[in-house]
């Protein structure tokens, strides 16, 4: 779709206003913080929302989040409706609960159990305090460039949700944090930011759930960063479940420590335009990454990931799988980048990619990106698509199974491949049940 | 228990069955012999309701109802049961969580209780005996891996869970050794009574010394050519199907 350029420049007078008046609500903030909001809001108002003849945003037409006038989410009206749908996700068994309500934190719907060394609360609050983990060294080192909805996050850097794990301390149940978005009677924005430092030798388990009030459009836009110590072990889950109200766009950038071991579970069930862009860094030596990743696009929603590994040194291991399910009229992108540096020898990276296409009006670009510049390496890559096998059907059926219950059974077969490697069983049992539900609605769509 | 009227069948753009007749009442074996490509595993796949066997013409009734209107989850539900030439093999999905979930599915129809996990292991351990299935096999992905010989009693070992009404068994003695000839002929033997019929589909005569048919029918390119005692397979041991051709030459 083509814009005129005067509606560019009205888009962006709108967050430009929209950012006058977040400065003047938020009030004073540290130095470092108003010149980086500053830098971001500038590099965005150059790069502007991105177009499909942008490379990184060929599949993707982000025309319908550009063209809506998304105000900055305030504190939910209605305050009812956060704490009901905190609680439908909520489990037991957790070292810490940190809710994000519309990009803020909410302590008051947080529990926090951890030992007192573990520093897991609000980020505004851990940059209020200046602590040392959350200062310009840190946050600010987070690369916008060539990526305009991180600049419009960091523009609007305010809140969020900050854990700091001190070097050796192993953090037994997972920290889990919910980040809400409840729009009132307009379209919202909320940008909540996750900052998550593991210290060298710390273990943690990491799980975000992404959740929101249906009816009025709205957008979440979220940046997490994960840097983890030298020797750190970070396992950390996506759930999202936004309604088909909402679009999410969300950046993830990791940073390896030496033989750190970072491994993330991605699970992408709701919202309408979605894009998941992971950045990891393999930034010491014998570093060790794994994403893995399931996805359900229906109807006309459009689920699109974009992954980037980096090998910038010797000796480290990258596993990738990413399972898709596309239903309806419904697409999906899969993008799987891995960079090998020079001196990255040895490196031993394998990138995996499947998905199940539902229907014939189903669509999915997949594109495996290998940039190698080393010469001693192990490098593999493989897509497959394919359809639900008529055989197996035909096998299943030919037992009593209803058509439903039998397709249902090889997809809890194709997905459980990721499923199965959920360590945490509650969240294990909810993405079970959700993806169940999101295919009943798939089938109610078609009859 | 059914009858057969005048089926013709096409699969693949081919015409392969062209007016087949049949009639099994219970407690009755039937053995379907014939050559290669003379359309025996046709006749199972459709009356099993195979999407892609399609039936241009005749009738098959199934207890009195019509077996052709039915899905084929629901001509399972009913009692009947195919085993399967090629047994398909699926990845990921648990043998004894599907052998559970196909049993309730029948149980549901039969407007029996659904079993728990505790009554179906208890049930499945004798009949699991029977036929040499291991736990291992139990836990294991449905036939993923499996040798020719552990998926054709992996099919008998369903049927003997499944309990059918009538079950067709198609081509269950190709590719069997002797040993696992006589276990899955003894779990067959083992399951005959009064209320249940057999179709035993088959090239070889050897499986029905085992399995000894009531009745016998030689299907040759889409018709029954002869239909007679177990004597007649005997014959055809010994003449080979060669004569079919002539037979078929001079009607």
């Amino acid at each position: 779709m083509k814009t005129a350029p005067g509606a560019v420049a009205e888009r962006n007078d709108f967050y430009l206003t929209e950012h006058d008046r977040f400065l003047h609500e938020r009030g004073a903030s540290a130095p470092w913080l108003r010149e980086l909001r500053g830098r971001a809001l500038t590099r965005f108002a150059e790069m502007g929302f991105p177009t499909t003849r942008d490379e990184e945003w060929r599949f993707t037409n982000v025309g319908p989040i550009a063209e809506t006038p998304f105000r900055l989410a305030g504190v939910p009206a209605d305050g009812a409706a956060a704490p009901g749908l905190v609680g439908g996700v909520a489990f037991g068994s957790v070292a810490a609960r940190l809710v994000v309500v519309n990009g803020r934190f909410a302590a008051d719907l947080s529990t926090v159990s951890v030992e007192s060394r573990v520093n897991a609360g609000g980020l505004a609050a851990a940059i209020a305090k200046d602590i040392p983990e959350v200062g310009d060294d840190r946050l600010a080192t987070l690369r916008f460039d060539g990526r305009p909805f991180v600049a419009l996050n960091t523009a609007f850097l305010d809140d969020g949700a900050f854990i700091s794990i001190p070097a050796g301390v192993v953090v037994p149940d997972p920290i889990h944090i919910i980040i809400v978005t409840a729009p009132g009677a307009d379209p919202a924005v909320a940008h909540p930011r996750i900052a998550v430092v593991a210290g060298a030798n710390s273990q943690a388990t990491i799980v975000e759930t992404y959740i929101g009030v249906p009816g009025t459009p709205y957008l979440t836009n979220a940046v997490t960063e994960v840097v983890l110590g030298d020797r750190a072990v970070v396992e950390h889950y996506k759930d999202q479940r936004e309604p088909v109200t909402a679009h999410h766009i969300a950046t993830m950038q990791v940073r390896l420590g030496r033989s750190s071991t970072f491994t993330s579970q991605s699970f992408a069930f709701g919202g309408h335009i979605v894009r998941n862009d992971i950045l990891a860094v393999l930034a010491g030596e014998g570093g060790e990454c794994t994403l893995n990743g399931l996805y359900f696009s229906d109807d006309r929603r459009l689920v699109d990931t974009h992954t980037t590994i980096d090998h910038a040194l010797p000796h480290c291991a990258s596993h990738e799988l990413y399972k898709g399910i596309v239903a309806g009229k419904a697409r999906a992108i899969f993008n799987g980048k891995i960079i090998v540096r020079q001196d990255a020898q040895k490196t031993d990276a394998k990138q995996t990619n499947r998905a199940l296409l539902l229907s014939d009006g189903a669509q999915i670009n997949t594109k495996p990106q290998l940039e190698i510049f080393a010469d001693d390496v192990k490098c593999t890559h493989g897509a497959a698509i394919g359809q639900l096998d008529d055989e197996a059907m035909f096998y299943l059926r030919a037992r009593g199974l209803t058509a439903v219950e039998a397709r249902d059974l090889l997809i809890h077969a194709f997905a459980g491949e990721i499923l199965n490697r959920v360590k945490v069983e509650s969240l294990r049992t909810q993405m079970e049940s959700a993806l169940f539900e999101q295919l009943a609605r798939d089938l109610e769509d078609r009859a | 228990m059914l009858e057969v009227k005048g089926l013709k069948v096409r699969a693949e753009g081919k015409d392969i069955l062209h007016g087949v007749d049949l009639k099994v009442e219970a407690g009755e074996v039937h053995a379907i012999m014939g050559p290669n490509g003379s359309g025996k595993s046709t006749l199972a796949r459709a009356l099993a309701g195979h999407p892609q066997y399609e039936v241009t013409a005749g009738e098959a009734r199934y207890l009195g109802q019509d077996l052709l209107a039915m899905d084929p989850d629901e001509r399972a539900r009913q009692g009947l049961f195919m085993a399967f030439q090629y047994p398909v093999e699926i990845a990921g999905v648990n043998n004894a969580y599907f052998l559970k979930a196909a049993l309730n599915a029948r149980r549901k129809h039969q407007g029996l209780e659904e079993l728990d996990a505790i009554e179906f292991m208890t049930l499945i351990r004798d009949k699991a005996g029977l036929l040499d299935i291991d736990q291992g096999m139990l836990s294991r992905a449905v036939n993923e891996g499996f040798s020719g010989g552990e998926k054709k009693r992996n099919e008998i070992f369903q049927m003997a869970v499944l309990e059918p009404t009538l079950a067709i068994l198609d081509e269950t003695d190709s590719g069997l050794d002797i040993d696992a000839l006589r276990v899955v002929s003894h779990g067959v033997n083992a399951m005959r009574n009064k209320d249940r019929a057999f179709i035993v589909v088959t090239h070889y005569q050897r499986l029905l010394n085992y399995i000894v048919p009531d009745v016998v029918h030689v299907l040759n390119d889409g018709v029954i050519v002869r239909s007679g005692g177990k004597e007649l397979a005997l014959e055809l041991e010994e003449k080979g199907y060669a004569w079919l051709e002539a037979a078929g030459a001079k009607a």
